[in-house]
Order: structure tokens, then C-alpha cells, then sequence
């Protein structure tokens, strides 16, 4: 992405509805040409209301959108051309697959012949080859998402919006749908914004992930980056689950005490963590079961043992008031054993 | 169980009476018939109802759907108050519609009177007669209909689809043409369709309007006056049929509603953006407000003007609360309105029973002759007032108890009975309406907890009835206090209502009494408006109090 001129920027973009805070609080995010960048947050954060200022349904207070460097913030979405998939999909209800599929090009004069015979090849893109004749309502979701992408698609759009593009479908069709949306995106080479309030989609997907929270954004970056290195508390405990534990932060490394016993761990510290009082972030992979003689190892009691496929998820209650979640797959440890826990993976994200 | 009374009840009321139409126009042979199709003036009252109807369609759209899409979807100074008048000619009963359109537009009109003086004619620039003019005010009154269908289509409207279409490229009237449109045909068609069927039974106005027009509905009068019942009831019959036709059409087009919305977004209004836009647009705006509410206000202003001065003037010259001070004490004129009072009391209440039970039935019940049921309760409103009206008075002109007939004719009863027949429709579908929102499953956990029927009924499913009750009674009692088509064939000067007294103050061009009681009539109707919506107020807030 270094060295690529970026390909949609948004620039400080702010919305603001009448209330105190700001529903979409000076964002600034820079996507280059063919990457797909996944915006992440809770509901209320200002995702869906930051995408749709890229699409042009919002305009901003603040801010700009600029397209290969020209400002588009004031054009219409008709005039952006940005192809579009709603939550709830938006197809037109009285034409057909082939008809919606067809729309875009018909709304640019295309003839009759040649635009649908376009549809058709976006349709076989999808996996939907010859749907072209079949009414909306006969569709199932993962069939209506497709057709609604295989319309955004046929449009030829230099960026495409998601919003929420896997929500309304069930857990198994879920996942098979984001590993087609991932891979048709990237045969495509589109350059893709999304919205999701699901981590596992964003992950799935996205090249970059980027936090909102109160309508700012947090932090931007790889899955991984966000995982191992969070910007700050926020981004910690959004990402992933984990356990925050105090702890004194010297410059490259954390100590950590628990029930007594102290241990250093080398850390991977948020930009402006000062020395001192900080927090450490302990993420449930990173935790281990270790022998009773083990150095550096913390001594609790099991509270809870939940079994999640590949691996089970323990509660382990150390120190007497810190419960450190703990992800292993061994497997013959009860609730009520007693136990050592250990870091398994340095370094540890360092908060303040 | 309580089906059989209910369905008795109606058989008896409507379908009864319609059939006897219907049989006595075959009482000898096909004579009746050909009598009709030899006719010409049955055949050019035939031909003039088609046209005015078709005319009323196209009129009332040409007003009622520009004026769904502004009042819906762009904001200008001036929307909300525009709004707030749009539907208020729906709440003029028709005798009073026509009569103030007599006050503004008629041959010694304020607004005809006007314009002769502000060009310097020496006659009438206009007369208000014929086709024309009974269209004129069929726009006026019936644009509500296309208005109020088009807006709850356009609100229900998917607004994604509106950003889908424009995300796509489409042009605002590519949009436009594609896509809302085409989802709003079966608002569109349904509202035509009802228009079509006032239009067809419309008597108000071509019967003042008319000169020397003829109409099914007049003509169904004047041959019952002539005594010429065997042609009545021919012409009453193709009227009802032309209406029923209507009806079935409409109620195919409401089946074919059937794209789903999903997500319903907020509705987004444009703001105008070129500066003549912004400039025009509050201006029509308050035009058309005035032209919206001049008739109710001329018929304010010619109540309180002195009878037999306003000849030749623009205005009335002469102003007085005589005419109120007379109605008030002058015990002659006070009957009309006890009797329009008392009449739409007893027709509302007894509405408000068999339509509670029929609607109860109807949503809640499965038994074998449901589909009659619902045939029978949707019928007066297909049946024009002119045709129930003969309907019931050849049926009930006598005692018979071999074939179901009681006098009616002549008595003070008949007019209720006709309120009543027509009433029918509105509270049932209104109270039918409430009922579908209703769990079904709540009356079983009633019973599963040990409450009894009545005690059922009177706890959970009159209180979810209870809005559409209230709500169709009161249309039902609005359109009874004001009716005039039913109460020229059935009235006897005991019972005389209060639109056949306006009409015998005008026919002695006692113009401000005519006017005082129009202005009688909007006040009742606006009592119950107003008392319908405090006592469902009322009801509501005591149960957010149990509630809580």
C-alpha cells in the first residue's frame, strides 16, 4: 500500500444530528486502489452513518471525500457512481433478477440487448448463472445478497460500499458466503468499504480494519495489528476477548503482580504509554497451563470449563479476585482444580 | 352462535332489500328492461354518469397525486399548515360541499361575482352547470381520496429502494418512472377506483348542479316520483352493478399489494434549492390553502348574512346572528337537528353491535359462511346510498310476515335503518383493522387462565377492537348526521333531517338560514371528531395507568 496513490480518502469527516456528541467525529481513513478496508464498531458508533457520506446519502458537516484526489463531497450519489449493497439488500421488487441486476446500466442509457446480457455475466459471477428470469420474492438471503452485489458489481464502480453485507444471513451460510465475497472482490480488484458490527466477518474479509467508537475512529490497521498492538483500552477490549490486569510499565517491559507474585513481561506498548501505573492485556491464546513447578507461573483455582470445539475456554480464578480467561486445548482439567497459568506468548500489549 | 343473528341481521338489512330491487325489476319479464335500453334519456343518463365518473378519475387525480408527492417528499415553508388542510374537504358532508361551491362558484357566486366585477363583464363569466361543474366539485372533494391513498403508499414506500435506484445512477425521473411508480400502482389504482364508485352514486351535485343534466342516481328519483317503480328499479340495478364491477376490481388490486417492505427508513424530504423555487413553492402553497378552506369559510360568512338581501352583490351586504338566534329558539327549526342527532345515535349504536360481533367473527373465527359474511358487510359500501335507499323503501312498505317485511315506510324508523345499512362497512372494516393487530393467542391465554367468554371479551378483545370501533363509528356517524342521498327518497317531514331542511331554506332562497345550518351540521361533525378522540384518549390513558 506505501508508495500507491490512495484511492478513496476520507477526510475528517464529521456528522453531527442535533444531539451533543457528534455521530460521526472528524474520521479520516485512506483506502489505496483494490483494497478492502472493513469499518468495525458497536451499534451507535457512526459506521453506517460515516459509509453513507462516502456514498453521498449524508452530507457531512465537516470533512470531505475525495476520489483519486478530486473532492466528490458535494456530488450526488447518482453522480459518484459508487456501487452500493444495503443491509436489507434494496432490490426492486417488481422487476426481475435480471432487470435489477440490469438497473445501473439502464439508468445510463445502455441498450436493452447489450445490458442484459452484462446482467447475465455478473449474475454467472456470483454463482448465479441463467437467475436472470426469476422473481425477487422466489430468492433466498444468500441468493438476494448476491444479486444485490451482482448489481453493484455490473456497474463497473471504482469503489464499492457494503453495509452490513453478511448480517442477515445464518451462521453456516455466513461463513461460506464471506470467503466468496472475499475471493470475488479480489478477482475483481474492486476497492471495497464495508461496514460490520461482526468481528469475525471484518477479520474474514477485510485487508485493514478500522475501529469506531463514539463516532472516532480508534484505530486502523491489519486484524493482527489490532489484535496484538491496540491503540489504547478501547481498542483492547473490543478486539478479541481478553483480561486487562494492572501492572507497572517501564519502557520495554511490564510488571504484573497477581496474588503475590510478580512477574516481567516484555511488552508491545500503545503510542503515549507513559512509565509507570499501566495496563496489561493478556489475551486467552496467549495464557497457558503450566506445571506445579513452573517458574512464572500463577496460581488459581478453575471456576468454569466451556468447551468450544477446537478449543476449550477455561475461567481461572487467580489471586483470589482476578479471573484470567484462558484458551487451551487440554482438556482434562476440572472446574475446581487448581492450577498454574502462565504467559505462553510475549509480548503482552501494554495500555495505559 | 352469534353468527346466525349477525348474518340474520344483514340478510335481512341489505341483501334483502337489493334483491327485491333486482327481482322487481324482472317482475315483468325482460318489459322493465327494454324499457330502460329504449329510453334515451335513461340511456344519456347512463352515458353522462359513465363520463362523470371516468371525469372525476382523472380530475381527482390530476390534483390528488402532484399533491401526495409535494406534501411527501419536499419541504417548503408553508408544508405543514398545506398539510394539515389537505384532507379537510373530506370532512364537508356532501350537501354542504355543494351547496358552498352554489355560494362561491355558482351564477351569483362571491368568486363568479368577483371576477365579473374585476373584468368588467356584464354577465357571469361562467355558469357552474353540467358535466364541467359537477366534475369541479368532484376534484374538490374526491382528490382526497388519490391524495390520502398515494401518500400512505409513498410513506410505506422502501427508502433504501429510492437510494438504491439513485446509487445506481438513475436520473430523479428515471427513479421515478422505474421504480416508484410502478410500486405505487396498486395506492394509485385502488384510489381511482374508489373515486369511480363515489362518482357513479353521486347525487349532491348533479342534483343542484345538474340544470338540466340527468344521472342514474336523479333519474332513479324521478322515476320514483313519477311512480314509475318497475324503471327504478332497472336503473337502480345497472348502478348497483356498474359499483359492485367497481368494488370486486378494487378488491383484486388491494390482493396484488403484495410486495413486502422491509425496512421502512425515515422519509427523507428534499429541500427546494433554486431561489424561484423557494419563492413560488409557500406562495401556491397558501394558494391553494385558501381555495382549500374558502368553501367552509363562505359557508361561516353567508350563515351570519340577513335571508333575502345577497341578490346581486358580490358580497352579502347585510350581516346579523339572526339566523342563529331563530334555530336556537324557534322550536320548528330545532326538529331537524334533534332528528339528525337522534337518528345517527341510534344507527351508530346499533352499527357499533353487529359490526363489533361481525368483526369479531370475521378475524377471529372460522365457521362455513364466513366468505358470506364478508361479502355482506362490504356490500353498502359497493351499493349506492340512491339504491339502498329504494331498496329499502319498495321492501319495507309493508307488514308481512310470510316474506319478512315490516312497515318502515313513512315511519320515523326508516332513516336509521338506512344510516345504519350504510355505516355498515366503515365500522366493520375499521373495527376488522384493529382486531388483525390483535395476538390472536391472547383470547386463548384468557381462557386457559379461567376468565369466562364475557369476561373475555370485555377485557381483551374490546380493548384491542376498541380504536377501529371508535374510529369507524365515528365516520359512520359523521356521514350519517350530514347524509342527504338516502334521506330525499325516505324522508317524511317528521323525520326530516338536516340536509333536507337546508335544501327547503334554499329552494326558498333563505340562503343564511341554509347556511346556518350547514354551519350546525360542520359543528356536530367536528363534536364528533373531537369526542371520538377524547373518549379513545381517555380509554388509552386509563389503561397506561393499569399498566404501569
Amino acid at each position: 500500500m506505501s508508495g500507491a496513490a490512495p484511492h478513496l480518502v476520507l477526510d475528517r469527516l464529521t456528522r453531527r444530528f442535533g444531539e451533543a456528541r457528534p455521530a460521526v467525529n472528524a474520521v479520516s481513513l485512506e483506502i489505496a486502489a483494490g483494497e478492502l478496508v472493513a469499518l468495525i464498531g458497536a451499534s451507535g458508533s457512526g459506521k453506517t452513518t460515516t459509509l453513507r457520506m462516502v456514498a453521498g446519502y449524508e452530507t457531512p458537516d465537516a470533512g470531505a471525500v475525495l476520489l483519486d484526489g478530486r473532492d466528490i463531497t458535494s456530488l450526488p450519489p447518482q453522480r459518484r457512481r459508487f456501487g452500493m449493497v444495503f443491509q436489507h439488500y434494496a432490490l426492486f421488487p417488481h422487476l426481475t433478477v435480471g432487470q435489477n441486476v440490469a438497473f445501473g446500466l439502464e439508468a445510463r442509457g445502455i441498450a436493452r440487448r447489450e445490458r442484459m446480457s452484462r446482467a447475465a455475466d455478473a449474475l454467472a459471477g456470483v454463482g448465479l448463472a441463467g437467475a436472470g428470469g426469476r422473481q425477487i420474492q422466489s430468492l433466498s438471503g444468500g441468493e438476494q445478497q448476491r444479486v444485490a452485489l451482482a448489481r453493484a458489481l455490473v456497474i463497473e464502480p471504482p469503489v464499492l460500499l457494503l453495509d452490513e453485507p453478511l448480517s442477515n444471513l445464518d451462521p453456516t451460510l455466513r461463513r461460506s458466503t464471506r470467503e466468496e465475497l472475499r475471493a470475488t472482490l479480489r478477482r475483481l480488484g474492486v476497492t471495497a468499504l464495508f461496514v460490520t458490527h461482526d468481528q469475525e466477518d471484518a477479520f474474514a474479509v477485510a485487508d485493514r480494519v478500522a475501529l469506531l467508537a463514539a463516532g472516532r475512529l480508534l484505530q486502523v490497521g491489519t486484524a493482527e495489528t489490532l489484535y496484538d498492538r491496540p491503540a489504547n483500552r478501547d481498542v483492547a477490549t473490543f478486539i478479541g476477548r481478553s483480561t486487562l490486569v494492572p501492572g507497572t510499565f517501564d519502557g520495554d517491559s511490564i510488571t504484573v503482580q497477581l496474588g503475590g507474585a510478580a512477574r516481567r513481561l516484555r511488552a508491545a506498548p500503545a503510542p503515549a504509554v507513559a512509565h509507570g501505573p499501566a495496563t496489561a492485556v493478556l489475551r486467552p491464546d496467549a495464557l497457558g497451563f503450566s506445571p506445579p513447578d513452573g517458574i512464572d507461573a500463577w496460581t488459581g483455582v478453575v471456576q468454569e470449563r466451556r468447551f468450544a470445539g477446537a478449543l476449550l475456554a477455561y475461567r481461572v480464578r487467580v489471586a483470589g479476585d482476578i479471573d484470567l480467561e484462558v484458551h487451551s486445548t487440554v482438556r482434562d482439567v476440572q472446574p475446581g482444580d487448581t492450577v498454574n497459568i502462565r504467559v505462553t506468548r510475549e509480548p503482552v500489549a501494554v495500555v495505559s | 352462535m352469534f353468527a346466525a343473528p349477525v348474518l340474520l341481521v344483514l340478510l335481512w338489512s341489505v341483501v334483502y332489500p337489493n334483491l327485491s330491487i333486482v327481482v322487481g325489476s324482472f317482475e315483468h319479464g325482460l318489459r322493465s328492461w327494454r324499457e330502460f335500453a329504449s329510453s334515451p334519456t335513461d340511456l344519456e343518463a347512463l352515458r353522462t354518469t359513465l363520463i362523470i365518473a371516468v371525469g372525476s378519475v382523472i380530475a381527482a387525480v390530476a390534483v390528488g397525486l402532484p399533491l401526495a408527492f409535494l406534501l411527501t417528499r419536499v419541504d417548503f415553508r408553508g408544508r405543514r399548515v398545506l398539510s394539515a388542510v389537505a384532507t379537510l374537504p373530506a370532512a364537508l358532508p356532501p350537501l354542504v360541499g355543494v351547496v358552498a361551491f352554489l355560494f362561491l362558484y355558482g351564477e351569483s357566486g362571491v368568486i363568479t361575482r368577483g371576477v365579473q366585477a374585476l373584468l368588467g363583464l356584464d354577465h357571469a363569466p361562467w355558469t357552474l352547470n353540467g358535466v364541467g361543474a359537477i366534475i369541479f366539485v368532484h376534484a374538490y372533494t374526491m382528490y382526497v381520496y388519490v391524495f390520502l391513498f398515494v401518500s400512505a403508499g409513498l410513506e410505506r414506500l422502501d427508502t433504501s429502494l429510492d437510494e438504491a435506484a439513485a446509487g445506481l445512477g438513475a436520473s430523479r425521473w428515471h427513479a421515478l418512472r422505474r421504480v416508484t411508480l410502478p410500486l405505487l400502482t396498486p395506492s394509485i389504482a385502488g384510489s381511482m377506483l374508489l373515486v369511480f364508485m363515489s362518482a357513479l352514486g353521486s347525487f349532491s351535485a348533479p342534483y343542484i348542479f345538474g340544470g338540466g343534466l340527468r344521472v342514474l342516481s336523479t333519474q332513479i328519483v324521478a322515476s320514483k316520483l313519477n311512480g314509475a317503480m318497475d324503471l327504478a328499479y332497472v336503473e337502480t340495478t345497472v348502478l348497483a352493478v356498474g359499483a359492485i364491477a367497481a368494488l370486486i376490481l378494487l378488491r383484486w388490486f388491494e390482493r396484488r399489494r403484495t410486495y413486502a417492505v422491509s425496512t421502512k427508513g425515515t422519509v427523507v424530504r428534499a429541500r427546494l434549492h433554486s431561489p424561484t423555487a423557494r419563492l413560488l413553492a409557500p406562495i401556491v402553497g397558501a394558494i391553494l390553502v385558501v381555495i382549500l378552506i374558502l368553501p367552509h369559510a363562505m359557508v361561516i360568512l353567508v350563515s351570519f348574512a340577513r335571508d333575502g338581501t345577497w341578490t346581486t352583490q358580490v358580497l352579502p351586504p347585510e350581516y346579523t346572528l339572526d339566523n342563529f338566534r331563530r334555530l336556537a329558539t324557534d322550536s320548528d327549526l330545532l326538529v331537524p337537528i334533534w332528528n339528525s342527532v337522534s337518528m345517527t345515535a341510534i344507527a351508530t349504536a346499533l352499527d357499533i353491535v353487529v359490526c363489533f360481533v361481525a368483526a369479531y367473527l370475521l378475524v377471529l373465527r372460522r365457521f362455513r359462511v364466513r366468505w358470506l359474511l364478508a361479502i355482506l358487510v362490504a356490500l353498502p359500501w359497493a351499493i349506492p346510498g340512491t339504491a339502498i335507499a329504494i331498496g329499502l323503501a319498495s321492501t319495507f312498505d309493508r307488514t308481512s310476515l310470510a316474506s319478512a317485511r315490516v312497515l318502515l315506510v313513512g315511519t320515523f324508523w326508516i332513516l336509521p335503518l338506512a344510516y345504519f345499512v350504510r355505516g355498515v362497512p366503515l365500522v366493520s372494516s375499521a373495527t376488522e383493522g384493529s382486531l388483525r393487530q390483535m395476538d390472536p393467542s391472547l383470547e386463548d391465554a384468557a381462557r386457559g387462565l379461567g376468565a369466562s367468554w364475557w369476561l373475555t371479551m370485555r377485557r381483551v378483545v374490546l380493548p384491542a377492537a376498541r380504536p377501529g370501533l371508535v374510529a369507524g363509528a365515528m365516520l359512520a356517524a359523521i356521514t350519517a348526521v350530514g347524509e342527504f342521498v338516502a334521506s330525499i327518497v325516505l324522508f317524511t317531514h317528521a323525520n326530516r333531517p338536516i340536509s333536507m331542511e337546508i335544501l327547503s331554506q334554499l329552494r326558498n332562497f333563505a340562503f343564511g338560514t341554509a347556511a346556518a345550518f350547514s354551519v350546525v351540521l360542520i359543528a356536530l361533525v367536528l363534536a364528533i371528531t373531537l369526542a371520538a378522540r377524547w373518549a379513545e384518549g381517555r380509554w388509552s390513558r386509563a389503561e397506561a395507568v393499569v399498566i404501569q
